[in-house]
């Protein structure tokens, strides 16, 4: 049986945004997969070293609030100083109560299981970003080395 | 409960943890050894099939008793 590929570009920075492509692709190596996560754009953040992920309920009516918030609390109200911060608070805090692993777990678990993360060079350069910046163990490469394994790839995402 | 070589409590864990914690005491076990598997995550059940059958490791039992789930694989 050939192994099966799974190649993912990781698009998003946020909080609630860094789970999809961590959990898929830790999950695939651990069924067999080789499997590559490409970062692009705002899903560079999930590379840094200090992970400051947030999540922000500004702009997403789908998101669940505490009491309620989201039936009654003006929409205006969450753009106040602080409120992102708690809903990040509470949002990580609602993790780990519910056993769901950090972002840096996942992410850790990924490189264990040779996931290759591989950061966009255009991107990297784009924002002024130093490598330094990012965790070891990554690459650094573009659209084409990008075909190269998505082209063989059995499943293809875009997150 | 049948015997078993390893065991491994993944209660309280949230997918896909129970999955992977799975995957990495299967790895440092022999072929034809069986893990023993305890979960809290109601859809463990539905991974752990699938585990099974995705990666030839096969799932001998797969059972609820008193709230936990657990599971029977011997690694191929």
């Amino acid at each position: 049986m050939d192994e099966k590929k799974l190649a993912i570009i990781a698009t998003k920075g946020s909080l609630d945004w860094a789970y999809p492509p961590f959990i898929l692709a830790s999950t695939a190596a651990a069924l067999g997969y080789e499997t590559q996560i490409f970062f692009t754009f705002y899903g560079l953040q999930l590379l840094k070293k200090k992970l400051a992920l947030e999540v922000t309920p500004l702009g997403n009516p789908g998101m669940p609030m505490p009491m309620g918030m989201d039936k009654w609390f003006p929409v205006l109200g969450l753009a106040l100083p602080g409120m992102q911060g708690m809903m990040t608070a509470m949002m990580k805090q609602k993790m780990k109560s519910k056993g769901v692993a950090s972002v840096d777990e996942l992410r850790e678990l990924c490189q264990e299981a040779e996931v290759k993360l591989i950061a966009c060079q255009m991107t990297v350069d784009l924002f002024d970003m130093d490598q330094s910046e990012f965790i070891d163990g990554i690459e650094y490469a573009g659209a084409a080395a990008f075909f190269e394994f998505a082209g063989d790839s059995d499943i293809c995402l875009y997150i | 409960m049948a015997e078993f070589d390893q065991e491994l409590d993944a209660s309280g864990l949230n997918c896909p943890l129970p999955i992977l914690r799975a995957k990495k005491t299967l790895n440092g076990m022999d072929a034809g050894q069986i893990l023993h598997v305890i979960a809290t995550d109601p859809g463990s059940v539905k991974d752990f099939d699938a585990f099974s059958k995705q990666t030839g490791n096969e799932l001998m039992e797969s059972k609820e008793d008193g709230g936990k789930f657990h599971f029977m694989i011997k690694k191929a």
